[in-house]
């Protein structure tokens, strides 16, 4: 830990006010997600503790606010800011699976693709190049038309089109280390194919992974978000801040903006955090020139 | 009829070709006559003969693009050779599959140029060194010896067993070497290919790693394949040379012969051209004119003919044999046979 | 007679420091260095890697960007001191009285714009003439660094140059204004022997012809002993020995100078065992008190750890940083 603390790497991060912002943002976030429940006396979802006489109270500060529910209440009772913790938990949830999923199976078809090269290079890539012209909405329609809406139906859908960028990094990373001689060092000292992936090709390719991870999750919440908002995405039992979004958008124009502002705020305020923090990343592990 | 110990290594007819241009979907192309696949080939090794004897020092010289550091790598078997033979220690390991080359690893080992890409910046020191030998112990007993010989070993290239916890990143260009040889030792092979191993090295520092490489040799009774674009550290650490261009080995002989009275025309170039910091050292002046071929087209005959002050037609027509013109020496050039044009 | 003893200095470097505050700690690469160049002269900067011959060449022209700064120290270039002098007057400099040929022919060149592009651009900076002369010279300049059908090649890329050929258009590009000083870092490290051969040659020529002078940057002794009237020899940012080539070679004042002339294998040498200099060259953050050298030097007292010694005149043309210099003779 000391070593972290006294590494260039944290010089560098107090000497940037966006990587400090961004972290705090996310920070912010995942307390508010691993915390909420407890912070929050109403559960939204739990149909018990709803009181149709509090629906559509407006922010604390507006005409009508009850200091009970701060950032207002939507057409059945549910507390706003309750339901952007529990809506931030979902979107987050999706955003990180679906992130693993994507770099463990794009990271492996990558190295695959980089260390093996010929045709099965060449059919890993064009893959990839086929999946990237399938917006992630023309698969989760598909999905749905298919097999119904769901969590897990997302959760492909994403992982369908997120893997590629992975599998394109890693390739490129990979085509370049095994040039390397410590490559061909352990090829002379007799090690098989899956070892120098494993020990030698693989720790020396994850680092630009680290960045694209970051940054993905942000991406993530965001095209779920869309996905919920047009109806193909979480199912109503389990929404997520895109899903509230879209809740709230049917009142939207008669004046009863909270119920959707907010968590589209909440959004923006998570993928931003994330998106500068991931900048700062970025320019961090650059490798430098000597 | 006793038979001597077979060289170190034999390397007869070695082929090196390496085709380009990616997969098959990479190459179709779309002709006049149709779809058609071009096959685009380097030739970096083209029929290179020579062995080296144990405890030799046999070094390869020339300049970018002539195939010597192929050489090393197919004799390293990273390459798997398209063509002739490679024997180490009297087997011939040019057809061997990874099974049938992992004992042959116990008998040969490589040391490479660059200092900054040849250690893995992840691996501690300890497990870099092991690594060669942990792919030839098998039992249990075997592998617990490996942190002593480890530790012995670092000492044996002037570093200390406090080394052996630390990263490649907090050690200098030098000292990666040392532990590259380190690495090679630890199989204790009886050749070691060295591609440039202080090319990249500082002068003071180059000096070090020689008089390390040549004290092991010493010790241990290494072969080294030692490959070099420096004629100077060739000079001093090599007990016969091989002279190529574009693939082909053009000359090769004892290192005293090779310098006094070298036959090749590329030899002389060669030669003549090498700074030296002695005041009018007396050398001949053949200056190369125009740039190396590619090696995706050869030119036809000699491969020197283009750049050569000397060539004639016989030179384009037919492709001189390494021919012994004694005293050890071997040389591929028509001028053998026809001194008289050999007029600057 | 007189005409000898006053020769115009074109650059005098006095006392430069140039140190780099980084995370680690602040590099005083360059920690006062001093050397005179006289018009027409070649000086060869020599030194190995780290011990700041680069960063010399390149505070001489104003380059070194942050975290680098140049600290302290004068660059008179005909009595104009660089150090003062603002942005706008170095580029006028840059370029037309003093230019730099890098070290890597395959970077150093634009990869999108044609080298006659390239070329002319120096002549629309730093000269009056119009397009059709610009041509005409860049044209001559390219066939007498040696490329033929020169005026076709203006119409070329520079990937389609080979390394050699391309670092004659590097230094083509550098003699296109007519500099009167020419800052080489390594120009010739990255080629083969036989090219770099043909450039060195090319070089001397030009330098001849236009009686411009040269600073020959390099960690190459033997080049250097090839191409360059005196030689400055840096280790660890200070100037440790200066001299006139032949008498520094022949018998250097400084162990460092002796020992790296030692460990060079050359063609005429026949020593077993190189004479190798001992230990590495000391983290440059960190340098010892007294002699950056002491802890690598066969001749070091007890006083060399307290002390830095000072640039002194030896003998004949020689200056060393050094309590107990060589004498002729002597093998440290």
């Amino acid at each position: 830990m000391t070593a972290l603390f006294q590494s260039e790497f944290f010089y560098n991060y107090r000497r940037s006010s966006s990587a400090m912002i961004g972290s705090a943002l996310m920070a912010f976030f995942a307390l508010a997600v691993l915390l909420g429940p407890f912070l929050v006396a109403q559960d939204p979802y739990d149909i018990a503790a709803l009181n149709l006489m509090d629906s559509y109270k407006p922010p604390v500060w507006l005409e009508g606010g009850d200091p009970q529910f701060w950032l207002g209440t939507d057409g059945q009772g549910r507390d706003v800011w309750a339901s952007i913790l529990y809506g931030a938990r979902i979107s987050l949830f999706i955003g990180l699976v679906a992130m693993v999923a994507s770099c463990f199976i794009g990271t492996l078809l990558g190295l695959i693709a980089g260390f093996y090269g010929g045709l099965v290079d060449s059919v890993i890539m064009r893959i990839a190049d086929i999946q990237l012209s399938f917006p992630s909405i023309l698969i989760a329609l598909f999905l749905m038309s298919a097999v119904g809406t769901g969590i897990d139906k997302v959760l492909i859908a994403l992982t369908a089109v997120g893997w590629v960028v992975y599998a394109r990094t890693v390739r490129g990373s990979t085509l370049s280390e095994i040039e390397k001689e410590y490559v061909q060092a352990a090829k002379v000292a007799g090690l098989p194919n899956h070892k120098i992936i494993r020990k030698h090709v693989l720790p020396n390719v994850l680092t630009p992974l680290i960045v694209i991870a970051t940054i993905q999750v942000g991406t993530f919440v965001l095209i779920e978000a869309s996905l919920s908002f047009l109806g193909v995405g979480v199912p109503i039992t389990q929404p997520s801040l895109g899903l509230l979004i879209k809740n709230g958008f049917d009142v939207l124009f008669s004046g009863l903006w909270w119920t959707s502002v907010f968590p589209g705020v909440a959004i923006m305020m998570l993928v931003f955090g994330i998106n500068l923090f991931g900048d700062f990343l970025r320019d961090e592990l650059n490798p430098r020139l000597k | 009829m006793t038979d001597a110990p077979a060289p170190m290594l034999d390397v007869r007819n070695l082929e090196m070709h390496f085709s380009l241009g990616g997969s098959v979907l990479d190459r179709l192309r779309f002709g006049k006559k149709g779809p058609r696949i071009d096959k685009p080939v380097v030739r970096a090794v083209n029929g290179v003969n020579f062995t080296i004897e144990r405890g030799e020092i046999m070094a390869l010289v020339g300049e970018s693009g002539c195939g010597k550091s192929t050489v090393a790598k197919t004799i390293a078997r990273i390459y798997k050779p398209t063509g002739g033979e490679l024997r180490i220690d009297g087997e011939d390991v040019a057809e061997h599959d990874f099974a049938q080359m992992l004992p042959v690893r116990a008998k040969m080992q490589m040391i490479f140029q660059d200092p900054y890409a040849s250690l893995n910046p992840r691996q501690k020191v300890r497990d870099i060194v092991a690594e060669p030998l942990l792919q030839q112990t098998k039992t249990t007993a075997e592998r617990r010896e490996v942190p002593k010989k480890i530790e012995a070993l670092l000492a044996k290239v002037g570093l200390n067993a406090e080394h052996a916890g630390r990263y490649p990143h907090q050690f200098s260009g030098g000292q990666r070497q040392r532990i590259g040889i380190a690495r090679a030792l630890s199989v204790t092979p009886g050749l070691i290919v060295a591609d440039e191993p202080v090319s990249a090295l500082d002068v003071s520092i180059q000096a070090q790693i020689l008089n390390l490489m040549k004290d092991l040799r010493d010790e241990f009774g290494l072969a080294y394949l030692f490959i070099s674009h420096d004629l100077s550290v060739v000079h001093h650490i090599a007990d016969k040379i091989g002279v190529m261009y574009l693939g082909f080995m053009v000359e090769n002989a004892p290192r005293d012969v090779l310098f006094s009275r070298p036959r090749h025309p590329y030899t002389r170039a060669l030669l003549s051209a090498a700074p030296s910091i002695k005041e009018n050292r007396d050398k001949e002046e053949i200056e190369l004119t125009g740039e190396v071929p590619s090696a995706l087209s050869l030119p036809s005959g000699c491969c020197f003919r283009t750049r050569c002050p000397f060539a004639w037609d016989r030179c384009a027509a037919e492709r001189p044999a390494l021919r012994d013109v004694g005293d050890g020496q071997t040389v591929a050039c028509h001028l053998i046979d026809e001194p008289e044009r050999d007029v600057a | 007679m007189m005409r000898d003893t006053v020769q115009q200095k074109l650059l005098e470097v006095r006392d430069l420091r140039t140190h780099f505050h980084t995370f680690a700690g602040t590099v005083k690469a360059v920690n006062g260095v001093s050397f005179d160049i006289a018009a027409g002269e070649v000086m060869g900067l020599v030194g190995e890697s780290g011990g700041g011959k680069s960063v010399v060449g390149f505070s001489i022209l104003g380059l070194i960007d942050s975290p680098g700064k140049i600290e302290g120290g004068e660059i008179l270039l005909n009595g104009e001191d660089l150090v003062k002098a603002g942005e706008a007057r170095l580029r006028e400099i840059r370029g037309r009285d003093i230019s730099m040929v890098f070290q890597d022919p395959m970077t150093s060149l634009n990869p999108l714009h044609t080298v006659g592009r390239q070329m002319d651009e120096v002549l629309r900076l730093h000269s009056d003439l119009d397009t059709e002369a610009r041509h005409a010279a860049c044209v001559e300049m390219l066939e007498s660094v040696g490329i033929s059908r020169a005026a076709e090649r203006l119409k070329a890329y520079p990937h389609q140059f080979s390394g050699g050929m391309r670092q004659r258009v590097v230094i083509a590009i550098a003699l296109l204004a007519r500099p009167r000083l020419i800052i080489a870092d390594e120009p010739t490290t990255a080629l083969d022997v036989t090219i770099q051969s043909q450039i060195l040659k090319l070089m001397r020529r030009q330098i001849a012809e236009k009686g411009a002078s040269m600073i020959l940057v390099t960690h190459d002794l033997a080049v250097v002993s090839e191409m360059a009237d005196h030689i400055t020899v840096l280790y660890c940012g200070n100037v440790v020995e200066r001299g006139r080539t032949r008498e520094l070679i022949e018998a250097p004042a400084h162990p460092y100078t002796r020992g790296l002339i030692d460990s060079i294998p050359d063609l005429s040498n026949r020593h077993e065992r190189l004479k190798q200099i001992p230990g590495t060259v000391p983290d440059i953050r960190n340098l010892p008190r007294g002699c950056n050298f002491r802890d690598r030097c066969p001749r070091a007292q007890a006083i060399c750890a307290e002390i830095e010694p000072d640039l002194m005149p030896q003998r004949g043309s020689l200056s060393a940083a050094c309590h107990f210099p060589l004498s002729p003779g002597d093998t440290a």
